[in-house]
């Protein structure tokens, strides 16, 4: 049993690998520091959909309501215009429980729905979540948002707009815990009632695990984490940004996230998180700029405009992983197709 | 204006939108039925159907743009109809040339992995009505601002049949819509109960296994489900630009949720459940707009369909159906 559940390492090779290769960026270029955060943002939220989509086999397509959730609740908790101000710490923890309740509360009612169901009700809750906080003006500013924001903290260094690289290695510290928690989740109990529930949940049951409230848990547990998510997009950005920035498109993303890098394997979450945000944040610009530079690019014109493409390469980049590799670019070793 | 006439003003708009809304749901509803699959992309083709239905116009001449009453009325009738066909055609060849493409191969693939491929042709077809947005026609602005909306120009006169002192608007265009959709219904009720290969989508949606050891030709089926669907959906999408007058490339999203909510809400896979699905969802939608707030009406439209499931999850109109083991 030793040898399929190696407790004792915090990191598989493959997780050291990618963690390395990410706390090289800002050695390649300083500039990368700034993309770089972006990455780990999104790769915390698809680990945290990983729970939900990978391993419980719950497809939720309203993963970017509870990124809104947890920048919003960060917001309230930490700007000098509400009464609250837990800082950057407290902010962080306190959006990861109101994200794990928003799951709870979700998933509480819904959880019972055959997938395809379910997929819809997150996708409805997305869309709600987003209409909800433009219109409830009061609280949340509406479209303007929620500014400005604290910046990350950590005891005796000084870390702020100026220095982009220590808060990207703050951040990889972060995700270095996030990644520590999934594998010890995934080799636990609770893991191991997830993969039965999603195998078949039946068969789960006869051994004695109640479906519904292992689902629940992967909800929450996924919901929290995308909360965090959100909650360090917010500090990074010092705003909540508008409702609009958490749409359909974000928990796409998260979901391509998940599938390009290999789906119930955190490694390959971790790549895809590379990978998908590479290009959207650093490839695409990069071209943009290089045509802008030899004179064929314009920002008036759609067909010459590479950020008019980014629709077409996410859906192309779906379409082409389900047809020539389904289980994404990193295999995982425990998901066993049916 | 009275309440009385304020609510019947509702009405009407609920009913005219819930139509149109019916006619993609049941796109949802026939694929599902069939193939068990959620076409995310069915939102996307709706909409390259409003842009197709566009470019007709567009290529036809100004004439019909600047004046609706110039080509007379029997013409714009005709141009209505000949919109409603040509666009539907294209949809519904759209539509199967993507099962063709993408869905086929898939067909024996974990059902998260078709999802996820139309998700995939869903952003594809949401580029592709971006860019032709920006073909450089009259129609389109020259093709400067692709991602702007565009102006569908007013086909049908707009003037108040009900008379112009009435409070209560009914125009030619919520005429229009129904003289179409309950057509088209009927037509597709009567199809999958009378002939022959409706017979066999019956067969195929109840079991497809079964149905091809008896001989029937599950591939044609599953291929005539798509064409139909889609041919529903371009015929929906111009009703929907002759009604609204405003296209854009994301309108496939808006409108491909409210149909899809339609859908589950009369029960996936039913028929007559998606009809009165998107009935429903167009009343509640217009009903919200009016007593509580429009910006309220998403989340009301989406509270409506979540307390639905919970109490009834497999919809108002479906079967009940246990998960097969």
């Amino acid at each position: 049993m030793k040898a399929v559940l190696p407790r004792f390492a915090p990191f598989s090779r493959g997780q050291l690998v990618v963690l390395a290769l990410l706390a090289a960026l800002p050695l390649v270029a300083p500039s990368y520091a700034a993309s770089g955060r972006t990455i780990i943002v999104f790769a915390i939220m698809g680990l945290g959909l990983n729970i939900v989509v990978g391993w419980t086999g719950l497809l939720n397509l309203g993963i970017a309501a509870f990124g809104a959730l947890g920048a919003y609740a960060y917001g309230i908790l930490t700007c000098e215009i509400y009464p609250f101000q837990f800082g950057f710490w407290g902010g962080l923890l306190l959006a990861a429980c109101v994200g794990a309740v928003a799951g709870v509360l979700l998933g509480a009612p819904t959880l019972r729905l055959r997938g395809d169901y379910l997929a819809i009700v997150t996708l409805g809750f997305g869309e709600i979540v987003q209409d909800a906080l433009k219109n409830l003006e009061a609280i949340t500013k509406g479209t303007q948002g929620i500014n400005p924001l604290p910046a990350a903290s950590l005891p005796g260094v000084d870390i702020t707009s100026e220095t982009p690289v220590r808060w990207f290695y703050l951040y990889l510290a972060i995700l270095a815990v996030v990644v520590f928690l999934c594998r010890n989740l995934e080799f636990s109990r609770l893991g191991r009632q997830w993969f039965a529930v999603r195998e078949d949940e039946l068969a789960a049951r006869c051994m004695a695990i109640e479906p519904d409230k292992a689902k629940l848990k992967a909800f929450a547990t996924g919901a929290a984490l995308a909360a965090v998510s959100g909650a360090l997009l917010a500090s990074v950005l010092s705003s909540t940004g508008e409702p609009a920035n958490y749409d359909f498109q974000v928990s796409i993303l998260a979901l391509c996230i998940v599938i390009v890098g290999g789906i119930g394997s955190i490694t390959g979450v971790l790549v895809g998180a590379i990978v998908m945000i590479g290009l959207n944040n650093i490839a695409l610009p990069a071209i943009s700029d290089a045509m802008q530079q030899a004179g064929i690019g314009s920002t008036s014109n759609v067909f010459t405009s590479p950020n008019n493409y980014k629709y077409l390469t996410f859906g192309l980049a779906l379409v082409l992983m389900m047809r020539v590799r389904p289980d994404g670019i990193v295999h995982s070793r425990k998901a066993v197709r049916k | 204006m009275t309440e009385t006439e304020v609510f019947i003003q509702q009405v009407i708009l609920g009913l005219s939108n819930g139509m149109i809304i019916a006619l993609v749901a049941l796109g949802y509803t026939m694929v599902y039925g069939i193939v068990e699959l959620i076409n995310f992309a069915h939102g996307d083709v709706f909409t390259l159907g409003g842009f197709l239905g566009l470019t007709i116009v567009g290529a036809l001449g100004a004439a019909a743009i600047i004046d609706p009453g110039a080509l007379g009325e029997t013409s714009n009738w005709l141009l209505l109809v000949g919109l409603v066909i040509g666009c539907g055609l294209f949809c519904g060849v759209l539509n199967l040339s993507i099962d063709t493409v993408v869905y086929k191969p898939l067909r024996r693939a974990p059902k998260l992995t078709q999802l996820v491929a139309a998700i995939g042709v869903s952003f594809i077809l949401v580029n592709v009505a971006l860019f032709w947005g920006g073909v450089p026609m009259d129609v389109f602005s020259g093709g400067a601002a692709a991602a702007a909306s565009k102006d569908f120009p007013e086909i049908l006169e707009g003037s108040n049949l009900l008379g112009e002192d009435s409070n209560v608007v009914l125009r030619l265009e919520d005429i229009a819509i129904f003289a179409i959709t309950i057509p088209l219904m009927i037509g597709l009720t009567l199809f999958v109960k009378k002939t022959r290969l409706g017979r066999g989508m019956r067969a195929t949606a109840q079991n497809p296994i079964a149905a091809r050891l008896m001989g029937i030709d599950t591939d044609r089926v599953i291929a005539a489900t798509f064409l139909i669907g889609g041919f529903l959906g371009g015929a929906a999408s111009v009703m929907w630009s002759v009604y609204n007058n405003t296209i854009s490339f994301q309108m496939g999203f808006r409108a491909g949720m409210d149909a899809f909510t339609a859908a589950v809400l009369g029960g996936i896979g039913s028929l007559p459940g998606a009809m009165v699905g998107g009935v429903l969802i167009g009343l509640i939608r217009a009903m919200s707009d009016q007593y509580i707030e429009t910006r309220w009406t998403n989340v009301v439209v989406f509270s409506v369909l979540v307390l639905i499931l919970v109490f009834r999850p497999s919809g108002l109109l479906g079967l009940k159906q246990r998960e097969k083991v």
